[in-house]
């Protein structure tokens, strides 16, 4: 356990030194800025039940497919490349706790920035003064979507990240498993409509895997446990499928 | 066969199925018997006991075992049937032409690579299922020395210390023990990235000492040094001697002949040749070399050298030297010191004004020269005849 309080804080640390990060971090509020803005501009023209922000949330996807790719590819591409791995894992550090330092990085990044967007929110409440505006319900709920699919999100980054020496191919790799996961389960609820002989899964297995679902129930406020089982469980299960791949000795040669 | 119990049963079909890949298994195969078995009388209990201290834990006498290592890549053996031990306090140098299967054998020996088979142990510990034991114990610097890019030397020494399992005040005092050992003080605020050559060198140098491993090892650690580093390399191992056991493998054969008390040379995966450096020099090169630098005519020294009977060879006779002095280089077979008497023999010439003679040691070079032939001609015992054409 103490190692890994010592990992994370390392990479934490790397991570706010960067100038990368500062730069990933800026551009990436200035393209949600701009998602948000064309959100309250849609309410301008029209009259919408929701707040802007349950639309925002619903646009999570956007910078999903961009930012957790770029936030988690170097991180164990990169330490293979330059071979920081071999002298990391020749001390008495162990594979999990490695794994769950780089995650415990990412994630928290990938938090943080989610975090600072709530701003865009106080910003107009600050001009329309409109009190439904900060109605606590959405929030959390949208708020606690993005935590936990983060979660989900940021392992899958990982784990793509762990079995390449090559950040492009991390990159893309994890690009295409969170297009699988976000677009491809709404793909197969469409076939599903079809008819059951076209797709051998079962209905319920199907809508268990709807990402954009779980985002729209949580932001109306409610709050599904199955939902909160999925995003801990498959996070869970691809930070093994990691530690398992920085623990193989096949690729080491 | 009826089932003896099923429990037993059960075991011998999960040991087939899963030994193959958790060897461990099989270690707990004596406790489950001894618990399936009835109880005895006292005597055979005494048995037992007497059984376990065949087994006692390794001497720590021997730090490094390896028995018949062999690990083979898709196609190619690596390294083929190596038998070495290394023991405690010792320096150890590995010597081999590229690709002959030094880093990978270090490699194995960190337990970061997994031997194809054979068996090595690290302090009693076998590095393929105690690795997180022999973590413990060793300082290893791999080939191509990898250190990341944008953290400060001491911040990345600190942080190495920290993971090794150094505490506050202890990591402190070895922080700056290892920096200055390593020259390093001054350049502790600097980043990597921008460090030369021969500063990275000293970090992963440093990085390697700082937890006072029982086992060092290290991957052409003087690899792009100046000759001031080098020196300072030689005397920081030197000065671990008798504390620590390492290992070092090196292309500079003269830093290898300095520091190490045991030679270890590896070719195309093989052990060629093991033995300290003076007997391997006795082994491999078997003749002595003389030089003289004399003033006066070569074909009388040539005369004087038949007469003398000493079972000399002039090898080359070179007339080169400006102030009208010749340098001549001779050679005798066997071990016999016949250095004395060819002092004596050519001081009595009055024809001649002798300035030195000088008995040349054969270096490791040659040692390694003659291994690594000898070591090809046992490989490629005769060359490949000739197609005919036509």
């Amino acid at each position: 356990m103490r190692h890994f309080f010592i990992l994370i804080r390392q990479e934490v640390k790397n991570l706010s030194l960067a100038p990368g990060t500062y730069v990933a971090a800026f551009l990436f509020l200035l393209v949600m800025g701009f998602i948000f803005q064309g959100v309250v501009e849609a309410f301008s023209t029209r009259a919408h039940e929701e707040i802007p922000m349950v639309i925002f949330f619903q646009l999570f996807w956007l910078p999903v497919f961009f930012m957790v790719p770029l936030l988690t590819m170097k991180s164990f591409a990169e330490e293979k490349r330059q071979g920081t791995l071999e002298t990391l894992l020749t001390t008495p550090v162990t594979a999990c706790q490695v794994v769950l330092a780089k995650f415990g990085a990412s994630y928290l990044l990938y938090v943080l920035l989610w975090v600072i967007t709530y701003g865009f929110n106080l910003i107009l409440y600050h001009y329309a003064k409109d009190p439904r505006l900060l109605e606590s319900g959405p929030l959390l709920g949208g708020y606690l979507f993005i935590v936990l699919s983060g979660m989900l999100f940021i392992a899958i980054g990982i784990f793509a990240s762990s079995l390449t020496r090559n950040q492009l191919v991390a990159g893309i790799l994890s690009f295409a498993l969170l297009f699988g996961l976000i677009v491809g389960s709404r793909y197969l609820a469409d076939f599903s409509i079809a008819g059951p002989q076209y797709i051998p899964l079962s209905k319920t297995w199907i809508d268990y895997l709807q990402v954009f679902q779980h985002v729209e129930d949580f932001s109306r406020g409610v709050i599904d446990t199955r939902a909160i089982f999925f995003y801990l469980s498959t996070a869970c299960f691809f930070l093994v499928l990691s530690t398992l791949t920085i623990d193989s000795k096949l690729w080491r040669s | 066969m009826p089932s003896i119990h099923p429990v037993a049963d059960a075991w011998s079909l999960l040991e087939t199925m899963g030994g193959a890949f958790f060897p461990k298994i099989a270690q707990f195969k004596p406790f489950l018997h001894k618990r399936l078995e009835p109880k005895r009388d006292s005597l055979s209990l005494k048995g037992c006991r007497a059984n376990v201290e065949h087994f006692p834990k390794p001497v720590s006498e021997t730090t490094i075992q390896v028995e018949k290592l062999v690990k083979a890549y898709a196609g190619v053996t690596a390294v083929n049937e190596v038998t070495f031990s290394v023991k405690k306090g010792e320096i150890v140098g590995f010597l081999g032409p590229n690709g002959a299967g030094k880093s990978t054998t270090m490699r194995i020996l960190t337990g970061f690579v997994p031997a194809t088979s054979g068996r090595a142990t690290v302090c009693g510990y076998c590095v393929a299922t105690e690795s997180h034991k022999i973590r413990r114990l060793i300082g290893y610097m791999p080939e191509n020395n990898p250190l990341p890019d944008e953290m400060r030397v001491g911040e990345y020494l600190r942080l190495r210390g920290k993971l090794k399992g150094l505490h506050r005040r202890r990591l402190k005092t070895r922080l700056n023990e290892s920096l200055e050992m390593c020259d390093l003080t001054r350049a502790s605020s600097r980043i990597i990235g921008t460090l030369s050559k021969g500063y990275r060198q000293r970090v992963g140098i440093a990085d390697a000492i700082i937890a006072e491993p029982d086992v060092i090892i290290m991957d052409e650690p003087t690899i792009g040094l100046d000759p001031h580093q080098i020196l300072l390399i030689r005397d920081l191992i030197a000065s671990l001697r008798g504390r620590m056991s390492i290992i070092i493998s090196s292309h500079i054969l003269p830093e290898i002949e300095m520091t190490c008390d045991h030679v270890v040379i590896i070719n195309s995966g093989r052990i060629v040749a093991a033995d300290t450096p003076e007997n391997l020099r006795r082994e491999f090169v078997s003749r002595n070399t003389y030089q003289v630098e004399f003033k006066g005519s070569p074909e009388r020294f040539a005369a004087t050298i038949a007469d003398a009977n000493l079972d000399l060879t002039i090898e080359t006779q070179e007339n080169g030297l400006a102030d009208g002095y010749r340098t001549a280089t001779l050679t005798s077979p066997g071990e016999n010191d016949a250095g004395e008497l060819l002092l004596a023999c050519l001081a009595r010439q009055p024809d001649f004004s002798l300035r030195s003679v000088h008995r040349l040691k054969p270096t490791l070079e040659q040692v390694f020269l003659a291994a690594t032939r000898r070591s090809w001609e046992v490989l490629m015992p005769t060359p490949p005849s000739p197609k005919k054409i036509g």
